[in-house]
């Protein structure tokens, strides 16, 4: 990678409980982001994505491990000197009807991020929130209503104004268009995609479906029970997956095309617990190919090309035709 | 009056009374499922898709809710045709959860928490097919093996919080296959589970169908979803049917401005942008429930005039069927 990373996470590490009720949730993740990439958390529950994304943006503080935020490690800096972080990585979730202050008009709910960061006031104020609102695809006189006043989809543009209004370098994204019906998810999509080319924004999208992070995404990393099983480029991940994890998430993802073929390998059994997740490599209960070795050794990450790294044993190449896309 | 059919709702209409006014949030579906078929109905919020299937359930919310219009024609297990609007209750309870079995999104709170899942398939068994205790107990084992529980023997015993959600769906099917019922009304069934887990589900569900011969109403805002399970799709839009055809036909050729356009909002269907960015057609704005015309023409790439007038009927030609008084021009 050429540019300085925005954001370097290394070794992150997060449990919650105590012992021996110990949930793993997050271990021993690394990944990086340059400025102006999007990189998608994929995972089902129990993956750790969400976890991740609030201890980047230190709404939880990490178990052990590094995050560097433009080269300044800020997972143990306290809280009075996190202003920095604040003002450059903001937060869109994945609920447009939880994540409003229903007693707060559009204008306070804006204007929060504005002045606790002082960056308009006066007659400034209203007229930066206008220019928000129109950004995001709203009007400027919406700014006097209140979140019940929208459709989901209106309010989650809300929510992406509220965020663009520290004019951040990240932007966490978790599960943004997940509640939404498909035709008001292609509006945001489109919207977000706008707002990436415009601004130059670098994002951690969290999504647990596979084909808005292929769209959304540079890169993706794939997790499971907290562990990165696979990392590359959005095309890497779709047309050329290694791990058998990424494969078997693939094919359980169902195609809307009626002539796609329809027998899949099928993952059986359950995700296990984080709170006792299996030895060697979490993946092993599931992995139709688990040897004696998977319960043994947790397979490290290694390279297949580029930046393209996958956490398994062995190497499964050239054992079938990659899923299709 | 069409009897080949399993269920046949003609022209149906609902209507929910609040405080000072009343909604109409289904008000022309017509759809059929045959024996052994699967006939998905997919629409956005608001469609009026899980209206229409508590409809047939009798299970509008009283006094709310009411069908105010239609018909719902059940082909019973005798043979008699019955209309399920017109069906005093009784009956319609004993055919619930016998002839006609519904599960639901969320299995969490469909299941009783305070009952094991054994003694809850056992007493649905006990009321419906007039079995003994002991025999229900085994029946409820039997139908957790059947829907591939491992160690159903034990796990009659358990309540459904000791059970993963992928469990707990299980369970909902085995309850609702306990008593063989003919049509299975499947509300977003897999819409809360993990992707892999959705996928066994989705093939547990075309097994029983397949080995049971049973009807499926499966309602779903997933079009992945639906190109996975169905023979035929209806499509409703604002509380209307507004294409019901093959599966392959309504992917293939939609007919309707807005099944085409649904079909487009797909992700996997985007494109590249002159900035490299990936984009998706969308459809601007939100439902809107239009009166005199057809309701998606606010949003409609090609309404005419005529569309923001005119009552618009659903057209049937051979097998398929549609509500746009243009589809022709546009389509064909």
């Amino acid at each position: 990678m050429s540019a300085a990373p925005l954001l370097a996470v290394e070794g992150l590490t997060k449990h919650f409980g105590r012992t021996p009720h110990i949930v793993r949730a997050v271990e021993d993740v690394s990944f990086d982001i340059a400025p102006g990439e999007v990189l998608g958390l994929v995972g089902e529950s129990g993956s750790g994505k969400s976890t991740i994304g609030r201890l980047i943006l230190r709404l939880i503080d990490s178990t052990a491990g590094a995050i560097r935020f433009d080269g300044q490690d800020i997972s143990r800096l306290p809280e009075r000197q996190l202003k920095v972080l604040r003002r450059n990585a903001q937060m869109i979730f994945q609920d447009p009807y939880a994540s409003l202050n229903p007693r707060l008009r559009v204008r306070e709910i804006i204007g929060e991020a504005l002045d606790a960061h002082r960056l308009a006031s006066g007659a400034r104020r209203n007229e930066r929130i206008g220019e928000l609102l129109e950004t995001v695809g709203l009007q400027a006189t919406h700014m006097s209503r209140f979140p019940h006043e929208f459709s989901g989809g209106q309010r989650q543009r809300i929510g992406i104004a509220r965020a663009l209004a520290v004019e951040p370098k990240l932007i966490v994204a978790d599960e943004p268009v997940s509640a939404l019906d498909v035709s008001v998810q292609a509006q945001v999509i489109n919207l977000m995609q706008d707002l990436r080319q415009r601004f130059g924004l670098a994002m951690l999208f969290i999504s647990h479906d596979l084909d808005v992070v292929e769209l959304m995404c540079d890169r993706i990393a794939v997790l499971y029970l907290g562990r990165v099983m696979e990392i590359g480029s959005s095309d890497d991940i779709s047309q050329r997956p290694r791990h058998p994890y990424t494969r078997a998430l693939l094919a359980a993802s169902p195609k809307a095309d009626p002539d796609a073929p329809k027998i899949r390998r099928m993952l059986t059994g359950d995700i296990p617990s984080p709170m006792a997740p299996p030895s060697g490599c979490v993946f092993r209960t599931r992995c139709p190919a688990a040897t004696d070795e998977c319960a043994r050794v947790v397979p490290k990450l290694r390279s297949a090309s580029g930046g393209h790294r996958f956490a398994c044993h062995y190497d499964t190449a050239h054992d079938e035709e990659p899923a299709a896309a | 009056m069409d009897t080949s059919h399993l269920l046949s709702i003609r022209d149906l209409e609902a209507r929910f009374r609040t405080e000072d006014s009343e909604v109409t949030p289904v008000r022309g579906v017509t759809l059929s499922v045959g024996a052994g078929e699967t006939v998905a109905l997919v629409g956005e919020s608001g469609s009026g898709k899980s209206v229409t299937s508590l409809a047939v359930m009798g299970l509008l919310p009283r006094p709310a809710g009411r069908v105010s219009g239609g018909q719902i024609l059940f082909r019973r297990r005798s043979g008699e045709m019955v209309d399920l609007v017109s069906l005093p209750l009784p009956e319609l309870r004993k055919l619930r959860g016998s002839e006609i079995a519904m599960i639901f999104q969320e299995p969490m709170t469909s299941l009783n928490p305070v009952m094991t899942v054994g003694e809850q398939i056992a007493e649905s068994v006990r009321l419906h097919m007039g079995l003994s205790q002991g025999a229900a107990m085994r029946r409820a084992e039997e139908m957790l093996d059947l829907v591939e529980i491992p160690n159903a023997r034990h796990r009659v015993y358990e309540y459904p919080h000791q059970m993963s959600g992928g469990m707990r769906q299980r369970v909902m099917i085995a309850l609702a296959m306990s008593c063989n019922p003919s049509l299975l009304i499947a509300d977003e069934p897999t819409t809360a589970l993990d992707v892999t887990i959705q996928a066994q589900i989705l093939a547990l569900i075309g097994r029983l169908q397949r080995d049971l011969g049973m009807g499926v109403l499966f309602i779903t805002h997933n079009l992945g979803v639906v190109a996975e399970i169905a023979d035929r799709v209806t499509v409703m839009y604002a509380g209307q049917v507004v294409e019901t055809g093959s599966v392959r036909d309504i992917f293939r050729a939609p007919r309707h401005p807005y099944t085409g356009a649904l079909l487009n909002c797909l992700p996997a269907r985007a494109r590249h942008r002159e900035d490299g960015r990936r984009v998706v057609q969308s459809i601007p704005g939100s439902v809107e429930f239009v009166n005199g015309g057809c309701s998606f023409a606010p949003r409609c790439t090609r309404a005419a005039d005529i569309c923001r007038t005119d009552a618009i009927a659903l057209e049937n030609e051979k097998e398929r069927s549609v509500r746009c008084l243009r589809w022709r021009e546009t389509f064909a």
